[in-house]
């Protein structure tokens, strides 16, 4: 995997077997990079993705992609990518009126992953959500309808042979009182990836360190490999650096 | 537009930031500055502030400033940012929780006079010496070391003629003239007693919908500037997901279109997760700390205290079109009014530590200042 922008520890420590995987991240290390891998690795392999963008333009992640070698114009053309631009999500619906975008939403999403299994050679499908925070808002704070369509994006792992990938901001659920989706999350969640900033501040080499718990349930064989990988990151322009501490230098 | 910068952005690498500044043109436009990966930026009124961001604040990007509790610093910034847009003739709307918000527009500060501008020099640290401002005319250098600085004086001067376009410097003790002010598209909104952020919002999209369009020859940059959005004297306040969802439409608005908002919150009035959530959906976050009058061990602690009217830490900084972090030399600067008068951005440099102070007291108080960035091994 190390044309793959050099993530080797990140694929080893991801296996392959993962089929919910869960980014988290903080305001001190954004972990959208990490999204950024999955997506390409998910296209390179000659799979499909769907990509819910509440975050940030097409435009985006078409410059940010392509400077890691992956056209996602090209790929959107040819239907590989199904892009959803949510940044204004939901239009022009005010409250009330949520969970039906959210119905609408998913059976949008089950429609080209039905579309996609159908078709000749298809390969891997990866529903990824950038980020599920943005839908919480979008939500106006009810968490139950987001964990309905959780829940049915679930349900397309076990049906469609799909892939899920979900960031999520962890430091917003700090807090006692509020916990419910990052539970849910880390309960549903096969693998998670957690970025966090190093303890001893900013540097100019390592931008953080991640954390991959596998939570091994998946696989007979794994079950006895490591769980636990930590690693620091260097996030570049066409891709990222993995490393364990102190071996680079 | 993206095209030119990107002609302009060509053979140079991503970590050269700090120097790319100087080589990046000004656009066709008044006030607005191509920069790498097709950004455009626009000044935030503070020439240093410029500098540390990597060339202004990002065209289409949201700025959020966590105020002080204490202290009205925020308004400095806010206000310079205003001011900028003026003489800039861009498009402004502001907002704030006040009866008369047009009475603001009267604090707005002027910029220096040229006179004055020649006659003065920047007073310099020690530790500011790495960004280059060795070059000052007022400096001598040592005849030995000139010859280095040859290429960079060149580039300074250049930049010193981009920079009178781009961002002025403000005396804040003059307000701005009146003639200014009346023959400018400012558009004021009050939020104090407003019971929901539709009104706010409304203004802000019909603002935004105004400016001409990206691909338009002409590239006029809006700025709107909205003071203390979770003030408890707006109508609207505790209505958490509200707030959190206005900020989520206003940044979808403002990424597709030319303009930058800059709002200001108190940060301390929100929950932990809602102040967490607000972070996460600026593009660049600043934070302002009032620093005390009379603290003597931190006046022993760094240069130039007595200048110093806060602390200004850099949480993020906006990045389109790239995933890689900026990562800046310092995280924590001090805020500093030159003569009283115009604002200006430092690294903290340590005064030398005195011994009969001891070397324990001194440990203590550096770390009670977060500003643990500044250690470089």
């Amino acid at each position: 995997m190390e044309e793959y922008g050099g993530g080797d520890l990140l694929s080893e420590a991801m296996g392959s077997a993962a089929r919910v995987v869960v980014v988290e991240d903080c305001v001190e290390a954004p972990g959208a990079f990490v999204l950024h891998l999955l997506l390409k690795r998910a296209l390179a392999s000659g799979g499909a993705a769907a990509f819910l963008a509440l975050a940030q333009p097409f435009t985006h992640y078409d410059r940010i992609l392509r400077k890691m070698g992956c056209n996602l114009s090209l790929h959107r053309r040819n239907e590989r990518l199904h892009f959803f631009e949510l940044q204004a999500f939901p239009a022009g619906a005010r409250n009330g009126a949520i969970a039906d975008s959210l119905v609408r939403l998913y059976s949008e999403i089950q429609r080209v992953a039905e579309a996609t299994r159908t078709e000749e050679n298809a390969g891997q499908f990866t529903v990824m959500v950038d980020d599920i925070t943005l839908l919480e808002v979008a939500a106006h704070g009810s968490v139950d309808d987001v964990l309905d369509f959780l829940h049915y994006c679930v349900t397309l792992t076990s049906e469609m042979n799909c892939w899920l990938v979900i960031l999520i901001h962890e430091d917003i659920y700090a807090g006692e009182e509020n916990m419910g989706l990052l539970l849910h999350l880390r309960h549903i969640a096969d693998l998670v990836v957690k970025a966090a900033p190093l303890s001893t501040g900013l540097a100019a080499d390592v931008h953080g360190q991640l954390s991959v718990v596998n939570k091994g349930t998946f696989n007979k064989q794994r079950a006895n490999g490591q769980k636990v990988w930590n690693f620091h990151f260097k996030v570049k322009e066409n891709g990222a650096d993995f490393f364990y501490p102190g071996s680079r230098h | 537009m993206a095209a030119a910068a990107r002609g302009q952005t060509l053979g140079r690498s991503s970590f050269s930031r700090a120097t790319s500044n100087p080589v990046a043109s000004s656009s066709g436009a008044a006030g607005v500055k191509l920069g790498p990966n097709g950004a455009a930026f626009v000044s935030s009124g503070i020439p240093d502030l410029d500098k540390i961001l990597g060339g202004g604040f990002l065209l289409g990007s949201v700025v959020m400033i966590m105020e002080d509790a204490d202290a009205p610093h925020h308004l400095l910034l806010l206000r310079c940012f205003m001011a900028q847009g003026v003489m800039h003739k861009q498009p402004l709307l502001f907002a704030g929780p006040l009866k008369e918000p047009r009475l603001f527009l009267g604090t707005l500060p002027a910029p220096v006079s040229s006179s004055k501008e020649d006659g003065r020099h920047r007073l310099m640290g020690v530790g500011a010496s790495g960004d280059g401002r060795v070059s000052d005319e007022g400096l001598r250098i040592a005849w030995q070391y000139k010859k280095y600085f040859g290429d960079e004086k060149t580039s300074r001067a250049e930049h010193r003629d981009n920079k009178q376009e781009f961002s002025n410097d403000f005396d804040l003790r003059k307000p701005l003239e009146r003639h200014l002010l009346n023959g400018q598209n400012t558009e004021c909104v009050s939020t104090q007693d407003a019971d929901s952020l539709r009104d706010l919002q409304d203004h802000c999209s019909a603002f935004i919908s105004r400016l001409p369009g990206k691909d338009g020859g002409s590239l006029t940059a809006g700025r709107i500037a909205i003071q203390s959005l979770c003030a408890p004297q707006c109508g609207y306040f505790e209505k958490d997901w509200d707030m959190i969802s206005f900020i989520k439409s206003l940044k979808a608005m403002v990424r597709s279109s030319n303009s930058v908002a800059v709002i200001t919150f108190p940060s301390t009035v929100l929950s932990n997760s809602f102040c967490k959530r607000w972070q996460h959906l600026a593009d660049t976050l600043l934070s302002i700390k009032a620093i005390p009058d009379e603290d003597k061990d931190l006046a022993k602690l760094l240069t130039g205290y007595q200048d110093m009217v806060g602390f200004l830490h850099v949480h993020k900084v906006a990045q389109t079109n790239s995933q890689v972090p900026v990562i800046l030399e310092a995280s924590t600067l001090s805020l500093k009014l030159r003569k009283r008068r115009s604002l200006m951005l430092e690294r903290l440099n340590q005064a030398p530590v005195d011994g009969s102070s001891g070397p324990s007291s001194a440990a203590s108080v550096s770390c009670s200042s977060s500003q643990g960035s500044q250690l470089d091994f």
